[in-house]
């Protein structure tokens, strides 16, 4: 470890801590904010660790999420399972699900892969609402727990912290060196002998794995779990979105992403109830054609001219 | 906070301190009681709460402050509405409900729309003692939640009871000799729908009835002609769709094409809305859905007059009423205990009667027993047959043909 | 054979869904997720002109046509064409397009909650309408027998005439195409301009049996991305064929297996057809 990685490693560190904090200084509305940004944070930082490097996007995470939640809910509801329990099983899932995404998308590339996995979402939301409604039957799948609004976001910075550290450390190791020549140029990985579809499904399953998680924190806060909520493909799209207005070529692009997002967001809500939707719309289309690059792209170029 | 936020901020408070300086003189006109909102203006449920949610509580604010707003021991105080879109999204609803009790600081919040919003902020609501009149919630586990939930109320019904309505009709049919026992079943598969067939299947078996046909069909499926062909292949004497709003368009429109032939046709969420009726003008008669109203008592129709004049649209035939009964109990309780202390109103809730236009209505174990549970579109409105203890239910006519 | 029927039927539906944005996509390339809006305000146009003067939905198409045609392209000229000029490659203008095009589809929904907040619905020609013996909604066959005409006009114009051509050249390479003395920017802007018009036609069909709100757009958006890429990108035939099978397919599933699984099954072939045919049923290799 070289020096300047001994100061990134301090820098998350601190982050992190400093994060850890914020329920002690914030009142309910802040704290709600800050369970849907970390919330959005984990979702986009995982993303990102597969969709940055190797520049495919993936549209699947409402399924991850989805199955996340919607464990939570039937395990708890119907069959009096714990809530820790039902998560460990639904990650579990979420990584074997996520495997042979992977595996059977090896073939496709650009658009196909995109909609390939939103196909594949939307398919899994049919599935487990067919399911549940044949065979599982149900009176309502509730999640009532004691869980505050400061638990949750403590249990999703834990995600979002070890999302962070896992993708500081393939960055780092060999896995990460090939994923980025997989973004560059497949081919030529391939050539020099990386097993790309080992790598790439490694990381895809990454992404499943935390996404899933962050589907059954978010369970007991939702309470009452109705299968087309959580599986709502907008999810998929918000977090992509979050990513990209963030930059995904560094690992804290995503982070800068939904920060400013979470609260301009927050900014029209409070002050257009009545025209949020529209005015958010006004805003993305700001933001693409004033900030070209993301965010990180708009940092950079600040740094660049205050060096200069 | 960041900076542009609040820089916005203390612009605001700025502002704030110069209105109230130039209102000082004026005493205490400015002085409100505010009311918090949070519902779907977007997303998958706006479409039902634009017609059943916000016209009545926006008319029911109107009509107060047009009376110069509500009685306290301190002097009358108009209402102050505060709205928030919660674009049918969980996260986003708690969001908001959370910036109207610690932003705004509203005194008072309005129930959210829908079982699954009002079951995800009772916690909230719970935390910062606010009372939750909860209208559009209908589900089995009311037991449960009030004992969790102390300020939570119920006014529109559980899940039995609602299938329970359904039954009695069906079996008075039978037992008048209208229809046979070949009920055939289907549900949108999606929470509130999956319950009420999980609910509904031993009831109907238990009433003697034969399921001759019963499938689920996907959220937004944009042809459900197989399914009405599937059930009219089973030759069923009533036919029952556990069913949302789009759909329940589609399956009545798909029965009408199809003329599935059945005495008694229910469809559920939506039946009672206007639009249900202004598609399908005379066809549907006789068409039974959840919900219904007594359109003749004299409140009842005045309801429904001021609806039409003030919001410019037609209130449902069943939840709509409910929703501005729940706002008019809220303003009693207010009233009632002259200030907006929150605890004394949940308590007031508890113990006092309410005269609404639903007629009078209390609270036992925080839930009102009295609503509808079936209607049926008869001569363009759709009227009460069955509910739990309401006045003028109107006998159920056999449905005979799509003309 | 009421299979069949009614399957095709709704495929014609799906097609209506699905022409507009393979012209979008796969000649201006521009991933439109804004697709869905501007078939409701086609279905917007449609309810609003029949319920407030009684203006058949057939004829209202003759006015959404043009007004679609124009103002997509208007936003072709001025909100995605800096995009394009600015992409460095397709990756980038992907990406961009992604944004700004999400960013459309919410204005739109602000801009339909505040004109009909509740739902579209009124009925017009629902009456029973009997086909080889196959009974059927009058307006979901009206619909399908418009989508035949347009899905048949696009794709004799792209093939029989010399406008059309420049636009399957700009389909197949926009940069050789430039080389040709295509006007690559003009085509695009017109492509992307009948896309956009196609599909507020298809709205305003898709209105009169399908009961819509102003928020539903998403659902559509993604419907008719998953039968273009089925399809293939940049070939009509693809979407026209794929939207046939996803109805032929919903339909059988409908009514022999489990309607419950009827849009599981879909998606399922969409999958089943990417696995063995990764560039979809028309698709081009990709180079």
């Amino acid at each position: 470890m070289n020096g300047k990685e001994v100061q990134s490693l301090t820098a998350i560190i601190v982050c992190i801590i400093a994060a850890a904090c914020f329920p002690l200084i914030a009142d309910g509305y802040w704290m709600s904010i800050g369970v849907t940004a970390m919330m959005y944070m984990a979702l986009a930082t995982s993303w990102a660790l597969f969709s940055g490097p190797t520049h495919y996007i993936s549209l699947a995470t409402a399924a991850f999420f989805g199955i996340g939640g919607y464990l939570v809910g039937t395990g708890m509801s119907d069959y009096d399972l714990s809530f820790w329990l039902m998560m460990a099983i639904s990650a579990v899932v979420a990584t074997v699900l996520a495997a042979l995404i992977g595996l059977a998308t090896l073939r496709l590339s650009g658009v196909y892969f995109v909609i390939f996995t939103l196909g594949l979402a939307e398919m899994i939301r049919n599935l487990v609402s067919w399911v549940q409604n044949n065979f599982l039957g149900s009176r309502g799948l509730y999640v009532l727990t004691d869980f505050t609004d400061a638990d949750i976001y403590w249990m999703l910075l834990t995600v979002a912290a070890a999302v962070y550290l896992l993708g500081w450390l393939i960055n780092r190791s060999r896995l990460g060196f090939a994923l980025r020549i997989i973004g560059n140029d497949e081919t030529v990985a391939r050539h020099v002998g990386i097993n790309t579809a080992w790598s790439k499904v490694l990381l895809f399953m990454t992404t499943g794995f935390f996404a899933a998680i962050v589907g059954a924190i978010i369970a007991p806060r939702y309470s009452y779990i109705e299968p087309n909520l959580v599986f709502k493909p907008e999810l998929s799209f918000l977090v992509v979105i979050m990513a990209l207005l963030g930059g995904t070529h560094r690992l804290w692009g995503p982070i800068v992403g939904v920060i400013p997002f979470t609260l301009l967001w927050e900014a029209i809500s409070i002050s257009f109830p009545n025209y949020t939707t529209l005015l958010l719309g006004l805003a993305f289309l700001l933001i693409v054609y004033f900030i070209p690059r993301g965010l990180i792209g708009l940092i950079e170029d600040l740094v660049e001219r205050s060096r200069a | 906070m960041n900076r542009r936020n609040f820089v916005a901020a203390a612009a605001k408070t700025v502002a704030a301190a110069g209105m109230a300086a130039l209102l000082a003189g004026t005493a205490l006109a400015a002085d409100t009681i505010k009311l918090g909102a949070v519902a779907p203006k977007t997303g998958p449920l706006a479409g039902g709460s634009t017609v059943t949610h916000w016209p009545s509580i926006e008319l029911w604010v109107k009509q107060t402050n047009d009376k110069g707003g509500l009685k306290l021991k301190d002097g009358q105080k108009m209402i102050e509405l505060i709205e928030y879109d919660d674009k049918t999204d969980p996260g986003e609803h708690i969001k908001a409900v959370q910036r109207a009790i610690t932003q705004d600081e509203v005194d008072f919040l309005i129930a959210p729309y829908g079982t699954g919003f009002n079951v995800a902020v009772a916690p909230i609501y719970a935390k910062y003692g606010y009372p939750q009149i909860a209208v559009t919630s209908i589900s089995d586990l009311i037991g449960e939640l009030t004992e969790r939930y102390p300020g939570l109320f119920f006014t529109l019904g559980d899940t039995t009871s609602f299938v329970n309505g359904v039954k009695d009709i069906l079996v008075k049919m039978r037992d008048d000799g209208v229809i046979g026992n070949k009920v055939a079943m289907v549900n949108v598969a999606d929470a509130f729908g999956i319950e009420l067939a999980e609910v509904a299947r031993p009831i109907f078996t238990e009433a003697g009835f034969d399921i001759v046909y019963d499938k689920s069909y996907p959220l937004g499926t944009p042809d459900l002609s197989p399914v009405v062909k599937g059930a009219k292949a089973t030759n069923p004497d009533a036919f029952v769709a556990w069913s949302y709003p789009p759909d329940t368009f589609a399956i009545t429109e798909q029965a009408a094409i199809e003329n599935l032939d059945v005495k008694a046709f229910y469809t559920a969420v939506a039946t009672a809305f206007p639009a249900y009726g202004g598609k399908f003008g005379s066809k549907i008669n006789g068409v039974l859905g959840a919900g219904g109203v007594n359109p003749d008592t004299p409140a009842i129709a005045e309801y429904r007059k001021a609806h039409k004049e003030l919001m410019g649209q037609e209130p449902d035939y069943w939840a709509s009423a409910n929703t501005y009964a729940s706002m008019q109990i809220l303003g009693q309780a207010i009233e009632g205990v002259g200030s907006t202390d929150r605890e004394a109103v949940t308590q007031y809730l508890k113990e006092n009667e309410f005269d609404t236009i639903m007629g009078p209505i209390v609270f036992d174990e925080q839930v009102s027993n009295r609503f509808w549970t079936v209607g049926q579109w008869q001569d363009g409105v759709f009227r009460g047959v069955a509910s739990s203890n309401m006045d003028g239910a109107v006998p159920v006519i056999a449905k005979s043909g799509w003309e | 054979m009421d299979i069949i029927i009614s399957g095709l039927l709704l495929g014609g539906t799906y097609a209506l869904m699905a022409m507009g944005l393979n012209l979008q996509y796969g000649v201006a390339r521009i991933m439109n997720l804004a697709n869905g809006e501007m078939l409701v305000l086609g279905a917007l146009a449609a309810f609003t002109f029949y319920v407030s003067i009684q203006l058949s939905p057939l004829l209202t198409m003759f006015i959404v046509a043009p007004a679609a045609f124009l103002f997509n392209w208007l936003i072709y000229r001025f909100l995605l064409r800096p995009l394009v000029r600015r992409a460095k490659n397709q990756g980038q203008l992907e990406v961009d397009s992604i944004l700004a095009t999400f960013g459309m589809s919410f204005a739109l929904v602000g801009v339909m909650v505040s004109i009909q907040g509740g739902y579209f619905t009124y009925s017009f020609l629902a009456d029973p309408f009997s086909i080889l013996g196959t009974t059927v909604a009058l307006n979901r066959f009206i619909a399908f027998i418009l989508a035949v005409i347009i899905g048949l006009a696009l794709y004799l114009w792209l093939h029989r005439s010399r406008p059309g051509m420049a636009v399957r050249a700009v389909a197949v390479s926009s940069d050789a195409s430039k080389l040709v003395g295509i006007n690559v920017a003009r085509v695009s802007a017109m492509a992307f301009a009948l896309g956009g018009a196609i599909t507020a036609v298809g709205g305003t069909l898709i209105s009169t049996f399908i009961t819509l709100d102003a928020s539903i757009g998403v659902i559509f958006t993604m419907k008719a991305l998953i039968i273009v890429i089925m399809g293939g990108v940049g070939d009509i035939r693809g979407a026209i064929i794929a939207a046939a099978i996803l109805g032929l397919v919903e339909t059988a599933v409908a009514s022999l297996i489990d309607p419950g699984l009827t849009l599981a099954a879909a998606y399922l072939i969409f999958l089943l057809v990417l696995l063995f045919r990764p560039q979809g049923l028309f698709g081009r290799r990709a180079t």
